[in-house]
């Protein structure tokens, strides 16, 4: 049974009026056609659920972790929309494989015993943080002026001063605040905000092209039984789009779980 | 060509003295993401077959080697020329991009 994970309605819910959407002659806020698009999705049986999905596990099958529950399935897609580009935090880019790293599983080895900052906010720098944990000397949540979310299960600490830079020659060496305090870090593992496609993708090994999950003409990724829809493969950022790579990839899925 | 195994031990012979470059991945089991370049990699070591040497480096069983190369997140792609590293990339990468990377 399908299953549709969401936060909210993401870019929708800021947009006051959509005129160029077929089969709306006064137009519509972005708000009202995300509400309608779910109602429609219920009456055909399709669960949805309220939550932030904060990691995606491959074995063959995958292991949607969210903020309350674990959910199992073949295939997923991803439609969560355009990611939010790299932060404009001078050093990230930089250093980027060289301290800076945006996978705690695949990378926490290099940091054994090491001091390690994860650069976020919210539940999804916390799952992060929790696979360091166990593996690195100290790790502190660096919020960039944010608010740490506050239900935390794990003692962390937490510096939530705004950054100025993350410094390294050959790699991070620390990260400097606004007020030049200093942090000194050997790695600074990336995850604000909620986890986008992108930043789920990416976890699992799929393309990512400049900023974008890439797909095949089937929108699947490279990671088999991997697919992707609307904002978050790039191109043109319309309603009308997504709704047509959704159409495809759902076409596509079935073909997937037939051969399967 | 298949892909080659190298580690510290034959690393000399087959990376610095080969006669032709070298494209070295650095992967981990524990790396989900390293698994998903390995067929992009073995593709691409059956397209560039004699001209460019592939190996794979288990950053685990040769933490060292990994090291020397100053490897802090997998997967990481190295190309090497007459024994220097010409250029680097970290991260999953398409298969035209590591052909680009590796002038094929």
């Amino acid at each position: 049974m399908p299953l549709v994970i969401g936060k909210d309605a993401g870019t929708l819910e800021k947009v006051k009026q959509i005129d160029n959407y077929y089969g709306f002659q006064n137009g519509i806020t972005g708000k009202d056609l995300f509400l309608e698009g779910i109602k429609q999705a219920e009456k055909l049986d399709i669960e949805i659920v309220s939550d932030e999905v904060t990691n995606i596990i491959y074995d063959g099958n995958f292991t949607v972790v969210t903020r309350n529950f674990e959910y199992k399935s073949k295939t997923i897609v991803l439609a969560t929309g355009s990611s939010r580009k790299a932060p404009k935090i001078k050093g990230i880019r930089e250093l980027e494989g060289k301290g800076v790293s945006y996978c705690a599983v695949c990378d926490a080895f290099f940091y054994r015993n090491k001091n390690v900052a994860v650069l976020g906010e919210g539940d999804y720098a916390l799952a992060e943080a929790e696979h360091l944990l166990p593996i690195a000397k100290k790790v502190t949540l660096i919020t960039d002026g944010k608010e740490a979310v506050q239900n935390r299960s794990f003692e962390i600490d937490i510096n939530e001063k705004k950054i100025k830079e993350v410094r390294g020659i050959e790699s991070v060496d620390s990260v400097i605040f606004e007020d030049e305090t200093t942090l000194e870090t050997d790695g600074v593992f990336i995850a604000i905000g909620t986890a986008s496609s992108t930043d789920l993708a990416r976890k699992l090994g799929a393309v990512i092209k400049e900023n974008n999950v890439e797909v095949d003409d089937n929108m699947m990724t490279n990671v088999p039984g991997l697919f992707a829809a609307g904002d978050c493969t790039g191109g043109i950022l319309q309603i009308s789009k997504a709704i047509y790579e959704g159409t495809k990839a759902g076409l596509s899925i079935k073909k997937y779980l037939d051969k399967k | 060509m298949s892909v080659l195994k190298i580690t510290s031990e034959n690393y000399e012979n087959e990376v610095t003295n080969s006669e032709v470059p070298v494209l070295l991945d650095f992967w981990a089991s524990w790396c989900g993401p390293c698994k998903m370049i390995a067929p992009i990699v073995d593709e691409v070591a059956e397209i560039v077959k004699a001209k460019v040497k592939v190996g794979k480096v288990d950053v685990d069983t040769e933490v060292e080697l990994a090291s020397s190369f100053k490897v802090m997140s997998i997967p990481t792609l190295v190309y090497i020329k007459n024994g220097e590293i010409e250029k680097t990339s970290v991260g999953v990468k398409s298969k035209s991009e590591i052909l680009e990377m590796i002038e094929q």
